[in-house]
């Protein structure tokens, strides 16, 4: 058995509106497996029927072994949680925090204390235990939280949006960290919509938008297929006049997105040389990344 | 399905209390206390003696009840509230292997044991003043927990409903508040109207002062097994609805 979290054509709606419209998926043990999405795309509610805590309205799921609902306790007794929001027990210290969520898992006291210290030292929080919640900061807190999820040594940990609202240090040790896991055999699931989150980490990622998945695959396979390998993102004055014609002409696709027009091409050099004339014009020439494919399959217009 | 998961998170509890112990205590206790005392000395000096004895012994019973159902309703509600709303600690204690039953078992249960030591302390003082003398009242020691379970059942409903913590003035204004008028902590219910008294006869507060009066003055109450079914049944369907409500607001 090498998967450890199969979904099939889940469905979940809210009065009259589906939010998770026949999603299915496989997660291999090891592997870390991103979902990508925009605001509203049904992430989070994939993760909480994926765990039990929502009641599908159709579809199979089977985590760790345990089909669930039906036996969603049971299967979360191997699986370890970082949820969006910080949900830690401001009232308690850090190592506090983790002895009590431990005792949920029906770990022995002993166990768990001997556990702490380790985890604090994970989460780089070492001589932080007696602190309290309130004094700790936005990125100390998250990393707590990632302790928190590892008290039950789980086998997957699902993270939904694990770096949302930290600075770009505390994002990187979170990163980190998480290739930390990853190395020691753990399976990971999360949400993002930082591209170059799921790019670093995710050895497969699955794009949903408005409760389906629109692309899966290896962040590489992804732009492979999804998009043209060079890009020229064209800013300055004038630059919507001189998108509407000389880009056409020269690139495969362009898009425009308020002040800057995405040049998308095999060969980039004709697009170039029209640049070469143009004064007021500013560009950059990059390859394409997730972002581009991104753009592309969920549309570049605002969702809240 | 009930099962003993739901002691972890009844310690967390206490883990919380135990921090938050001195002013918590000095409210449980202080308040009711200077109520009963104040009221049971001050006006039942003035008063003939109520239901056949000194007012404050009468009013003794009734503080009992009255601050266990206070305390078990402000734990149901305001602070379960905090606990599943503000803090989101519920949905932290669901993502481990850990159900809604087990939470609600839980806030009931802690409810209940944070009443207990409400009525206890005012029984402390009841025996420590002398205004109950009999083995009886020992046993008003088993109907606490009961009166707590029941009250935090039915706050459990409201908590389940709140948008948000202005919700609870109307369960006090509209439940609580007139129903430590009609249903006998102050004064008797023969007092009222016959209307009023058949609407006492059917709130749970009545049962639990019907029940605990006359063991603190040394009496068998009448009816026992009626009151205890009463209060039990508020307890157990107040518990089933709290927990369908609360099935269907976290759900979604």
């Amino acid at each position: 058995m090498a998967s450890i979290l199969s979904v099939r054509d889940l469905r979940k709606s809210y009065s009259e509106h589906e939010v998770v419209s026949g999603v299915s998926l496989v997660v291999e043990r090891g592997q870390c497996f991103g979902l990508l999405g925009p605001n509203g795309a049904g992430k989070t509610t994939t993760l909480r029927l994926c765990l039990g805590l929502t009641e599908p309205d159709a579809g199979s799921i089977e985590l760790a072994g345990e089909p669930v609902p039906a036996r969603a306790r049971e299967a979360r007794i191997r699986v370890g949680v970082v949820p969006q929001m910080d949900n830690l027990d401001p009232d308690f210290t850090a190592s506090e925090n983790l002895l009590v969520y431990g005792r949920y898992f029906g770990l022995k006291e002993a166990d768990i204390r001997a556990r702490i210290p380790q985890l604090l030292e994970f989460a780089e929080l070492t001589g932080r235990g007696e602190s309290r919640i309130q004094t700790l900061s936005g990125g100390m807190k998250r990393r707590l939280t990632l302790a928190r999820s590892l008290i039950n040594d789980p086998d997957i940990i699902f993270m939904d949006e694990p770096t949302t609202g930290l600075d770009p240090q505390a994002r990187h040790l979170i990163w980190e960290r998480l290739k930390r896991l990853l190395a020691q055999g753990k399976t990971i699931l999360l949400t993002t919509h930082f591209m170059d989150e799921a790019e670093r980490l995710c050895h497969r990622l699955a794009i949903m938008d408005r409760g389906r998945i629109i692309a899966e695959g290896s962040p590489r396979e992804l732009i492979e297929q999804h998009i043209e390998p060079e890009v020229v993102e064209v800013y300055g004055e004038g630059v919507a006049e001189w998108g509407v014609h000389a880009a056409r002409d020269s690139a495969s696709r362009v898009e425009q997105s308020g002040e800057t027009v995405f040049c998308y091409a095999t060969d980039a050099r004709p697009v170039l040389a029209r640049l070469e004339t143009e004064r007021g014009l500013r560009y950059l020439h990059r390859p394409a990344n997730l972002e581009d494919v991104f753009m592309k399959l969920t549309g570049r217009e605002l969702r809240d | 399905m009930i099962s003993l998961r739901f002691i972890p998170v009844w310690r967390r509890n206490f883990l919380v209390w135990r921090k938050l112990a001195v002013p918590s205590l000095l409210g449980n206790l202080a308040d009711p206390m200077i109520y009963m005392l104040g009221l049971g000395y001050g006006l039942g000096d003035m008063l003939p003696e109520v239901g056949g004895v000194h007012y404050v012994a009468f009013l003794a019973a009734g503080t009992v009840c009255a601050s266990t159902m206070n305390s078990a309703t402000f734990e149901a509600m305001y602070s379960a509230f905090s606990r599943m709303h503000m803090q989101k600690t519920w949905e932290a204690i669901m993502t481990a292997p850990l159900d809604l039953e087990d939470v609600v078992l839980a806030e009931l249960v802690w409810a209940a044991s944070k009443s207990f030591l409400a009525g206890l302390a005012i029984l402390l003082v009841i025996w420590f003043l002398g205004l109950s003398e009999s083995w009886l009242s020992l046993w008003v020691l088993g109907v606490i927990p009961l009166i707590g379970l029941c009250f935090a059942a039915l706050a459990l409903i409201m908590t389940a409903l709140a948008p948000s913590y202005d919700f609870f003035m109307y369960y006090f204004t509209l439940a609580v508040t007139p129903m430590t008028m009609l249903c006998g902590v102050f004064f008797p219910t023969d007092r009222l109207p016959q209307a009023f008294q058949t609407v006492a006869g059917v709130l749970p507060l009545s049962h639990a002062t019907q029940l605990v009066r006359p063991l603190l003055l040394g009496a068998l109450p009448e009816s026992i097994a009626l009151h205890l079914a009463v209060l039990a049944a508020y307890a157990a369907c107040g518990a089933g609805v709290a927990f369908v409500l609360l099935r269907r607001r976290l759900s979604s």
